[in-house]
């Protein structure tokens, strides 16, 4: 009885945020137009000077690799560490006299 | 896992796998593809190898101390990079301000230290899908 | 009525990314098995690149890689795409992680079933 009144104020919960939603999808630019307001200067800053900036054909890259290094280099360190956290949780270490 | 079609076609095809991952890593610059993606796709020809002919050959062929290195200095990797900048007065991870050589566009040997950062990185996320993979794995024996 | 539906038509990119969000919004909030929440993480994390990667489009324009044989040709936007690229890794990185926690978690209790283990550590602490 319990997890049923859970499970319906889940599902009126999601009710809600679905009409919000859709609200918000209506409320948006229209896709693919050339005039949208996320095609802003800064776009036209990266798509005009990437090549004599960082003498780099590819955009993305020029983004990851130079303009936005400082940021994928973290991210480098948050892959580390997740790696470091995986392995710390499930490596089976070898007790001290516990020869197997 | 003993079945022999699947052990002849693996042979066939995943050096060419693994070749398509090193050219995705090696003109990210250039071309779609990155050093994630590429790092991706070797990472995963390794995990075909050790799916199909057992973990026991995979760790012959990828030992942890390989692993361990790779990880390590592919992270540390980023950040000598980034030590040339600071050497030339400038700041941080700088490339066309520090005065490295961008060479001529739409070589494979343009950019600067955009393509020495992305070898380092797709080595980095090589190894870490494999360590990922070999840590999640049940030992047989 | 009829505005709102054309509307949605129009975005139907981003539409399909809310409906992505919505099935695993729901999946993360009824379901009790951890990996189905884990799951539900990750199709909610593919909404949000869709509606990233949706929103750069631009209607006949070429992927964002300089290229002289098209003059005057129209680049969508790439800095949607290079910080989704940012957001996978971390995606990556969290249900890597979230994915060895619920090993442990199953070798400890021996259920992956969250209401279960709540059941378990309950009868653990009252004794």
């Amino acid at each position: 009885m319990n997890l049923k009144i859970k499970k319906l104020f889940a599902l009126a919960v999601i009710l809600m945020s679905v009409y919000m939603i859709i609200m918000v999808v209506a409320e948006l630019p229209p896709y693919g137009e050339p005039n949208n307001p996320v095609h802003n200067n800064v776009s036209e800053r990266y798509i005009n000077d990437a090549l004599h900036d960082t003498g780099v054909p590819n955009m993305v890259t020029a983004i990851v690799f130079d303009y936005r290094a400082y940021d994928t280099m973290f991210e480098a360190i948050v892959l580390f560490a997740a790696t470091l956290a995986v392995v710390i949780t499930l490596k089976r270490w070898k007790k001290a006299g516990d020869n197997k | 896992m003993k079945d022999f079609i699947l052990k002849h076609i693996a042979a066939i095809i995943l050096p060419f796998i693994c070749i398509y991952g090193f050219y995705v890593i090696l003109h990210g610059h250039i071309s779609p593809g990155g050093s994630f993606a590429g790092g991706i796709i070797v990472g995963l020809s390794f995990i075909a190898f050790i799916t199909i002919y057992g973990s026991r050959k995979g760790h012959a062929q990828m030992p942890d101390k390989v692993l361990v290195f790779m990880e390590s200095y592919g992270t540390l990797w980023y950040g000598i990079m980034g030590m040339i900048g600071i050497f030339k007065g400038v700041p941080f991870l700088a490339n066309k301000l520090a005065g490295v050589n961008l060479g001529a566009p739409w070589a494979l040997s343009s950019g600067g230290l955009i393509s020495l950062i992305g070898i380092g990185v797709g080595i980095r996320v090589t190894s870490t899908i494999i360590t990922l993979f070999f840590t999640m794995m049940e030992d047989e024996s | 009525m009829k505005v709102i539906l054309k509307n949605l038509m129009v975005n139907y990119p981003y539409f399909i990314a809310a409906i992505l969000f919505i099935i695993g919004a729901l999946t993360v909030l009824t379901r009790n098995n951890l990996f189905k929440k884990l799951f539900g993480i990750n199709i909610m994390e593919s909404a949000i690149f869709i509606l990233f990667v949706g929103g750069a489009n631009i209607r006949n324009g070429i992927e964002p890689i300089l290229n002289e044989s098209e003059v005057g040709a129209v680049y969508v936007n790439p800095l949607p795409s290079a910080l989704m690229l940012t957001g996978i890794v971390v995606s990556v990185s969290v249900t890597a992680f979230a994915l060895a926690l619920i090993v442990r978690l199953y070798e400890s209790y021996g259920t992956t079933n969250a209401r279960r283990i709540a059941e378990i550590r309950n009868e653990l602490t009252t004794k």
